[in-house]
């Protein structure tokens, strides 16, 4: 049966590579399967009031998640609200402005310091900038704007704000590289087209390039608040771990990432184990429901790109 | 001398306006890497490398079990992962073209942006769960699941650029697809391949939070791989957050060492670089 040997090997070989490739489909779903199943004692016990509800006590075992929320939204959309005109600022520099060497050169130190590991921003976070925060920024936010209900309260350094500060550094890079990448996407002709016009170079930016690219944009900056809204040591680290719900920047507050990294692994009952499991599921919601949504607005435009030539 | 008219005005401010953003993000960016290397160097020492944390109170010490711990998650969740991204990556490229591979490329896009904690607790279910207990496996699974959805994007990529020809001058020759796969196809993009499995081991190297509650860490030496171990990222995490000034010292040691690593992976990686077949 020298022919069957031959037929043996390409069905093995074929049977390995479905089986591995359909591990990625498999791997989602028992995420999904999993984290559901290990929530339900919290989503039976509390149902929607889980959501809304501010305790957070795991001796009387009564559980709201709306600190944690609160503190996730809050700290990643305004991070990114102060990331992304950078971040586009730059990927603009790098591609539209300088020239092509020293381009290379800035997008190659954006990138090299992207690959810098969470925990790593988190140790310069404690160390560094909260105490910083708090000698220097916060005192001077308290003096002159503590008339307003966001700057209120004593600097206590690890805040609020540290986390939006250290969130906005590490979006930063990911945004940068992904708009680059949106932005070399655009065509020549377009750019050729808007010059030929008597544009500037702010107006063919303004009317050639953006518009073309704006829907890729959008999506690196919707997967850059996936990153912040999931970043967990650096926040845990500078943001003060205490569930509470605070207008002011200066107090401290919690993240969803950041109190599974806490109390995860020594929940002291099963319902503690499940909320936090609840929180989870949330946040891994929140993160693929982001996720889909930037994939296919960058998917949109790169393959707008590709075809855009021939059509 | 013609006066600048308003448009001029206008972009000359804009252009300054990007730099002075690059500027902005170079910045602080730049004084946390000095920063980095300044304390990690002077904190650096031969017992760095050698000793394990001393108990707290006593001077001195290292993390030398962290490292030790940080190498054995990495070679095992290199050994789970990289083999399914690699065969994933040949389905899609084999056997791809229908409706199910661009599924499956873009659930791998999205779970490569799940949160690494998210990771953690799913391995946590599967494995210390039932083991009932922190364990090296537990850790290196959640590693793994962090490495696939990378290896098998940036192989498909790799894969992708082998010219048809090659392929269909070994099956010609009676080769069968799944040899000629792994010996002309795989082994022809093997530097692009190789340039993956570098950066999903620089990410997953620096990796903290899906450790927290797999791999737990230890103070001492493991001896079993279903036991707790030591991680260089989570002892970077305890002593970063503990009061003692000491510990800060060997924080700041490891994160010098784990960013020299970061960088030295990524710079293999770029030289590496591209597929012969890249344009």
């Amino acid at each position: 049966m020298k022919v069957s040997g031959k037929v043996n090997g390409d069905f093995v070989f074929k049977g390995i590579t479905v089986l591995f490739a359909f591990s990625i489909l498999v791997i989602i779903a028992v995420m999904v399967v999993e984290m559901v199943d290990q929530s339900l004692p919290a989503i039976k016990k509390f149902g929607w009031s889980f959501v809304t509800g501010r305790d957070w006590d795991a001796v009387q075992e009564s559980f709201g998640a709306l600190p944690f929320v609160w503190g996730s939204v809050v700290s990643s959309l305004l991070a990114l609200l102060l990331a992304t005109p950078l971040a586009v600022g730059t990927a603009l520099f790098i591609t539209e402005i300088a020239p092509k060497k020293f381009g290379a050169v800035v997008a190659a130190l954006v990138e090299l310091l992207a690959s810098i590991p969470s925990v790593i921003y988190g140790l310069w976070g404690v160390l560094v900038m909260a105490p910083w925060l708090q000698s220097t920024i916060q005192p001077f936010l308290i003096d002159k704007f503590g008339f307003l209900p966001f700057f209120t309260g004593a600097p206590y350094g690890v805040s609020m704000l540290a986390a939006v500060f250290i969130l906005m550094i590490m979006v930063i890079p990911i945004i940068t590289s992904l708009t680059k990448e949106v932005l070399l996407a655009v065509p020549q002709s377009q750019r050729e087209a808007a010059i030929a016009l008597g544009a500037t170079r702010w107006e063919m930016i303004r009317m050639a390039v953006l518009p073309y690219g704006r829907s890729g944009i959008l999506g690196a900056v919707i997967l850059g608040l996936g990153r912040a809204i999931g970043e967990t040591m650096a926040v845990t680290m500078v943001i003060g771990n205490t569930p509470q719900i605070s207008l002011s920047l200066l107090s401290p507050a919690y993240t969803m990432p950041s109190v599974i990294a806490n109390e995860f692994a020594e929940a002291s009952s099963k319902l503690h184990g499940a909320a936090l499991m609840e929180i989870g599921l949330i946040l891994l919601a929140v993160t693929l429901a982001i996720n889909v949504l930037a994939r296919l607005l960058l998917w949109g435009m790169t393959r707008r790109a590709a075809t855009g030539g021939a059509k | 001398m013609r006066t600048p008219s308003t448009r001029n005005l206008k972009n000359g401010f804009m252009i300054l306006s990007m730099g002075v953003a690059t500027l902005a993000v170079l910045l602080p960016l730049v004084i946390i890497f000095t920063h980095i290397v300044k304390m990690g160097f002077s904190s650096l020492s031969p017992d760095f490398f050698i000793h394990i944390p001393k108990p707290t109170g006593e001077t001195g010490g290292g993390m030398a079990n962290g490292m030790v711990g940080s190498f054995l998650l990495i070679a095992l969740a290199s050994g789970l992962g990289i083999p399914v991204g690699i065969f994933g990556a040949m389905y899609l490229v084999e056997y791809g073209g229908n409706r199910i591979s661009g599924v499956i490329r873009f659930a791998a896009d999205v779970l490569s942006g799940v949160p690494s904690i998210i990771t953690g607790m799913v391995a946590y279910t599967l494995m210390v769960v039932p083991m009932k207990k922190f364990s090296a496996l537990a850790g290196a699974v959640a590693l793994a699941l962090i490495m696939i959805p990378i290896v098998l994007r940036t192989t498909e990529e790799q894969l992708k650029m082998v010219p048809d020809t090659l392929r269909e001058a070994s099956l010609a020759l009676g080769v069968p697809l799944w040899r000629t796969s792994l010996r002309v196809t795989l082994r022809s993009a093997m530097k692009g391949v190789l340039t993956g499995i570098l950066l999903a081991i620089a990410r997953i190297a620096g990796e903290t939070a899906p450790l927290l509650f797999t791999a737990l860490g230890n103070q001492f030496w493991s001896r079993k791989l279903t036991e707790p171990i030591a991680a260089m990222p989570l002892q970077i995490f305890n002593f970063a957050i503990a009061p003692y000034e000491d510990w800060h010292r060997l924080a700041w040691a490891g994160a010098l060492v784990l960013v020299t690593l970061m960088f030295a992976l990524s710079l293999t990686a770029r030289y590496l670089g591209r597929s012969k077949y890249q344009s």
